[in-house]
């Protein structure tokens, strides 16, 4: 298992690792991109747009057969595959070549996700140290 | 007809259905669908052809169009 990294070099480990996965994106809580291997912008957001499109869209597939949320999903197609990992708020979407490993494929995505570092919370200012600066 | 004949042709026959039986196999590998994984690792597959696969792997063709 993989230390708490920075996003950037968990997805190039990821890519590295694992030659199927071609584009990635991770996409935060809040909904906004956390880091990318892809180097247009206009791409990013277009696979964090289809990211949250297709989640979107999975959990609406479930509700009507009655299930949970989808947790993660591939969409298989003869181009390629659209993987969607969520874990802990976060999502990772990524992109691969035609008939991939699906299995290594969810495990390799799932530890870049865990393998990423929380971003810090700002220190909380307390009473003490307001009063001091005043 | 002689058993040589026979022999040849039920080869002919038998390589003929493993050939079909894989190409068979193999389509129905590529076929395009979305398979929806629930937390607890329970699986909901849409097959290509119905509405709801349809409107996830539009989503998949456009994310995998411009690569």
């Amino acid at each position: 298992m993989l230390g708490p990294m920075d996003a950037h070099e968990a997805i190039a480990e990821l890519t590295d690792i694992s030659p199927q996965v071609r584009d990635v994106v991770v996409i935060g809580a809040d909904g906004t991109v956390v880091a990318s291997n892809v180097d247009a912008e206009a791409r990013v957001r277009a696979l964090a747009d289809g990211a949250r499109r297709l989640g979107e869209g999975a959990d609406e597939v479930r509700a009507a057969h009655g299930l949970g949320p989808a947790a993660q999903l591939e969409a298989a197609t003869v181009a390629g595959s659209v993987f969607l990992v969520r874990e802990g708020g976060r999502t990772i979407v990524a992109t691969t070549t035609p008939e991939p490993t699906v299995g290594l494929v969810f495990y390799d995505l799932k530890t870049c996700l865990r393998a990423i570092e929380e971003p810090k919370k700002p220190a909380r200012r307390t009473r003490k140290a307001d009063d001091a600066a005043a | 007809m002689p058993p040589r004949k026979v022999v040849t042709g039920m080869l002919l026959a038998a390589g003929s259905l493993a050939g079909s039986l894989l190409v068979r196999r193999r389509a129905a590998r590529r076929r395009e669908r979305v398979d929806l994984y629930a937390e607890d690792g329970s699986m909901l597959s849409l097959a290509d052809g119905t509405p709801e696969a349809g409107r996830l792997l539009a989503i998949a063709h456009e994310l995998l169009g411009p690569a």
